[in-house]
């Protein structure tokens, strides 16, 4: 019960920490912490599946990208440019408004029901297989195909120009 | 098992939405195009949890199958946003966003 809580409150703090960094190095650790964290949620909702996967291609795929690529940019050179601090207060105050009307519209519905796990094996690997492979195999198939066309459009975009070079 | 899970749905939707909104926060106040990238990671993250939650709320698998095809798009997303980046820094010598306003150079 309070592992949630603490789970939580660690979650909201690294990703404070994540768009507050100066540096966008230190800005992908927060951010690794920050998936970390969303593992051990899906641990408490015994969502092992989504867990290990999360694990895999969050903090094991997607941050090393991000790594490779900032180390690839040298940024060492100049530091970011600030944003003026009418941006940064008009930007609070719309992400402050958004999280308002969703808190405002949470109360009003005033759902409080526990969330309790009827199924234990609803998670698990051979639950979601079956489901996956029976009444989503057509969009299991079509992701398959974006993935190949993301991995050419990224090699394509990201080779030089032979024209120009 | 039963010691697992027993936290009201609302609080789930409030850590989701707290993260979704520091990540529009993120966005709108950042102006490194990886640090805004990474913000979209965030919300994309915070949405997972909730689909995940509302999965188990309601017994029903369809929620976290959702939810891996929401990381497989984010796969590709992340590949294709980074190609750009790295292109956009070659052509321009900075991932300012504010250089990318005119679009063609």
């Amino acid at each position: 019960m309070s592992t949630f809580y603490f789970i939580a409150f660690l979650s909201i703090f690294f990703s404070i920490l994540v768009i507050t960094a100066k540096n966008p190095v230190h800005s992908i650790l927060y951010l690794i912490l920050t998936f970390f964290t969303f593992t051990v949620h899906y641990v408490l909702l015994n969502a092992q599946f989504l867990a290990v996967v999360n694990f895999i291609v969050y903090m094991g795929a997607i941050l090393v990208l991000f790594l490779y690529t900032l180390m690839l940019i040298n940024l060492n050179k100049e530091s970011e440019p600030r944003k003026s601090n009418v941006v940064k207060i008009a930007g609070f105050i719309g992400g402050g408004c958004f999280l308002l009307t969703i808190v405002a519209a949470v109360k009003a519905f005033n759902i409080s029901q526990p969330v309790v796990l009827h199924d234990p094996n609803l998670g698990l690997v051979k639950n979601l297989g079956k489901i996956l492979f029976n009444e989503y195999l057509l969009p299991f198939e079509v992701s398959s195909v974006l993935l190949l066309s993301a991995m050419v459009g990224a090699v394509l975009l990201a080779t030089k120009d032979p024209k120009t070079t | 098992m039963e010691t697992l899970t027993q936290i009201p749905l609302n609080h789930y939707i409030l850590l989701s939405s707290i993260i979704f909104s520091i990540g529009v926060i993120g966005v709108l106040i950042r102006r490194n195009a990886i640090v805004i990238f990474m913000s979209v990671e965030l919300m994309l993250n915070s949405v997972n949890l909730l689909l995940a939650a509302f999965s188990v709320y309601r017994g029903d698998a369809t929620g976290q199958v959702f939810v891996f095809f929401i990381m497989a798009l984010a796969a590709a997303e992340v590949a294709v946003g980074l190609a750009i980046i790295v292109m956009i820094y070659r052509n321009t010598n900075s991932i300012d966003i504010n250089v990318l306003d005119r679009l063609k150079w």
